[in-house]
């Protein structure tokens, strides 16, 4: 693409004046908001089609929708309550995605985040809650990490393609959960559905005041925030980005491309074991198989429709947890089978890949297209 | 060897065996798919979706019209839709392979679930097996060699891949695009056709894996038919080198891997039931670590595929 340049056309010394630079600029940056808004606008726009091939009436799907993710203060407060998860989950997708790599085991860290705070949180019950939540998150992250660093550590020094190896890594996090749940750690009392010891009541994570959200959904946004300044404000994330960029260059010029790829793997991790520590601490009480919900599956939707930016990550997730809490709602109405949400994130996610192809031809996003015709 | 029928510790490796020709067929179908669009020089994920796709319309068609052929017709068609959607959209420019390949697989699943409700209870014929084992009396060795047409199929067209990949016209074409886009484009090949060829035949053999699944074995349409074969499978051709009859020989030990669980079952070792359902997976990111390099690039690895390079 160097034909579009102003410097291959010879452009450059073209005195622009101050108020064109700022559109210029505007154009720039408006193009990252308008093609993925409009890539979500045709995704909606073509599973409306798949409804009326059926049948159904689109109209009724948008306003249900609306309606069961934000149309009261109730089914806000569920979609953010949905949100909170994805918001982590999806940084455990994103932040690898900077570097180059594309993880989707976030699955796999979430359950054995989830695991390691309740194993740890037991044995502590007693201590002050301080003492037992520090230590719960500190086992989730841990755990969450050690996994997923793992897999940054496979691709750098062994050259295991991250892509296959974390997901098959989550298939055996989910095994393994499922084992040490119904052998070591199972509480006996547990019956028809193996679980750990719970936490208590007195250990739960409560909810922000006055809102019925507990505060995970506060943690996944400080966690979006604080990987937003990582990855653009310091010499790690410049790094990081870098090597994302192009590995060879990177190493050139003598970053250190393996701690960088473990480190990001190892935060990202992180991120998503502390989803299934507040999944623990928060709502479920103790680990068991419904920790395995899927968070880390659309936690990947997610980060790439925000285009692996931390803090479009925020809306976005808010978004989908919205259209997973208006699922059960277009259920009931529509008579939907509840996998209308999977096709639904399926088509998204097709149109907003797709639209990565569109990046650059638009001309009015493009002020060098604008000068090329100006000479 | 006084009860012909207590075939006792015998009846683990013989459940093994059994299981490992139940169990890897989709294996081999899905890896030899893969292995023709990665010798394109393009990868599929997604044929964990068409996998699981062509589980469901397989059966449903099986159902409605009562021949599980036709519903394996079903299958590799829907498969060929999805291999050449998958095809056509990764021939634009900036368009991820892996990326798509994601995202196809949540599409075909939800499409699968959602299409697929109502087809959980009826239930299908089921594709015929050939009883092999009829000059044993005992019935352990009966069942373990009661084996599936497509099984054998499976074994056939692994031979015709790798001699079709050597010494057909064909075969050269897919070869040179995945080895070198421009070599290729130099030749008057257009490389985004032949890999949308490709990437529609091995959607086709991955959907006819699904479709073994729902009918024969496990032999029922449920939302966990799949457990996660379509991209094991493509581990798999990794090990195997993209050498079709390695696909064969690699399907096989994930077939026994996966056939450990339920053979010590039968004869009452339940203890570790999880983990012994975790050993394909283990067993494939062993293989994975063993065989992957970060210096060299993988021997027979086609030029232009983004997985190794």
């Amino acid at each position: 693409m160097t034909d579009t340049t102003p410097e291959a056309l010879g452009g450059t010394t073209l005195p622009a004046p101050a108020y064109g630079a700022l559109i210029e600029q505007v154009a720039r940056k408006s193009e990252a908001v308008v093609i993925p808004v409009g890539a979500i606008i045709v995704g909606l726009a073509m599973f409306s089609l798949f409804l009326v091939f059926l049948g159904k009436s689109p109209v009724d799907f948008i306003s249900l929708m609306y309606k069961g993710g934000f149309g009261s203060s109730f089914s806000i407060q569920n979609s953010l309550t949905r949100a909170s998860p994805l918001l982590l989950t999806a940084l455990c997708v994103a932040l690898p995605a900077r570097l180059g790599l594309v993880v989707i085991g976030g699955e796999g860290a979430v359950v054995l985040g989830g695991l390691a705070a309740a194993a740890v949180g037991v044995p502590l019950l007693g201590s002050p809650y301080v003492v037992v939540i520090g230590a719960m998150a500190v086992a989730g992250m841990l755990a969450g990490g050690i996994w997923i660093g793992a897999v940054g550590a496979l691709r750098h020094y062994r050259g295991v393609n991250e892509t296959i190896s974390s997901l098959l890594m989550s298939y055996i996090a989910i095994a393994l959960m499922n084992q040490i749940v119904e052998g070591p750690l199972r509480d006996p009392s547990s019956l028809n559905k193996p679980s750990t010891y719970p936490i208590g009541k007195d250990y739960m994570i409560g909810n922000i005041p006055g809102m019925d959200v507990h505060w995970g959904l506060v943690v996944g946004i400080v966690a979006c925030v604080v990987s937003w300044v990582l990855i653009e404000k310091t010499t790690w994330g410049f790094a990081a980005r870098v090597s994302g960029g192009n590995v060879r260059a990177a190493q050139i010029q003598g970053l250190a491309v393996g701690p960088l790829i473990v480190g990001f793997t190892a935060l990202a991790g992180a991120f998503a074991g502390l989803a299934g520590m507040i999944e623990v601490g928060a709502v479920q009480g103790n680990a068991n198989a419904s920790l395995a919900a899927g968070y880390g599956y659309t936690g990947i939707l997610v980060a790439f429709l925000a285009r692996h930016n931390p803090l479009a990550i925020i809306p976005v997730a808010i978004l989908l947890g919205g259209i997973d809490a208006s699922g059960g709602l277009l259920q009931r109405r529509m008579g939907l089978p509840d996998a209308s949400v999977l096709v639904l994130e399926g088509i998204l996610f097709i149109v907003i890949l797709f639209s990565d192809t569109l990046y650059g031809r638009f001309k009015l996003f493009n002020p060098d297209l604008w000068l090329r015709n100006r000479q | 060897m006084t009860d012909p029928s207590g075939v006792g510790l015998w009846g683990v490796p013989l459940a093994i065996l059994g299981g490992a020709i139940r169990v890897s067929t989709p294996f081999i179908f899905v890896s030899l798919g893969e292995t023709i669009t990665e010798r394109s020089g393009r990868i599929n994920l997604g044929l964990e979706g068409t996998l699981v796709f062509g589980a469901m319309i397989g059966y449903a068609t099986a159902v409605v019209t009562g021949s599980p052929w036709l519903g394996l017709c079903a299958a590799a068609l829907a498969g060929i839709c999805f291999g050449l959607f998958h095809g056509w959209i990764c021939k634009f420019p900036k368009v991820n392979d892996i990326a798509i390949g994601i995202a196809l697989m949540q599409f075909g699943t939800g499409l699968a679930f959602f299409f697929g409700k109502p087809f959980i209870q009826p239930v299908a014929p089921h594709l015929p097996a050939i009883p092999l084992g009829f000059w044993s009396d005992i019935p352990q060795v009966k069942a373990a060699l009661d084996v599936n047409v497509l099984f054998i199929l499976g074994i056939v067209l692994a031979f015709v891949l790798y001699w079709a990949f050597r010494n057909t016209r064909v075969g050269l074409i897919i070869r040179v695009v995945g080895d070198s886009s421009d070599a290729a484009r130099a030749m008057g090949l257009n490389p985004n056709t032949v890999r949308l060829f490709a990437t529609a035949a091995g959607g086709a053999l991955a959907a006819i894996g699904g479709a073994y699944l729902s009918l024969y074995y496990p032999g029922s349409w449920t939302e966990r038919v799949s457990s996660g074969q379509g991209l094991m499978a493509v581990a798999l051709v990794i090990f195997a080198r993209w050498n079709p009859l390695g696909c064969f020989l690699a399907a096989l030990l994930f077939g026994g891997a996966g056939a450990l669980g339920p053979a010590l079952q039968s004869v009452g070792v339940t203890q570790g039931y999880y983990l012994f359902y975790a050993a394909p997976y283990v067993l494939t990111l062993l293989i994975m670590i063993a065989t992957s390099s970060r210096t060299r690039s993988l021997s027979g690895a086609p030029g232009e595929l983004s997985i190794t390079k």
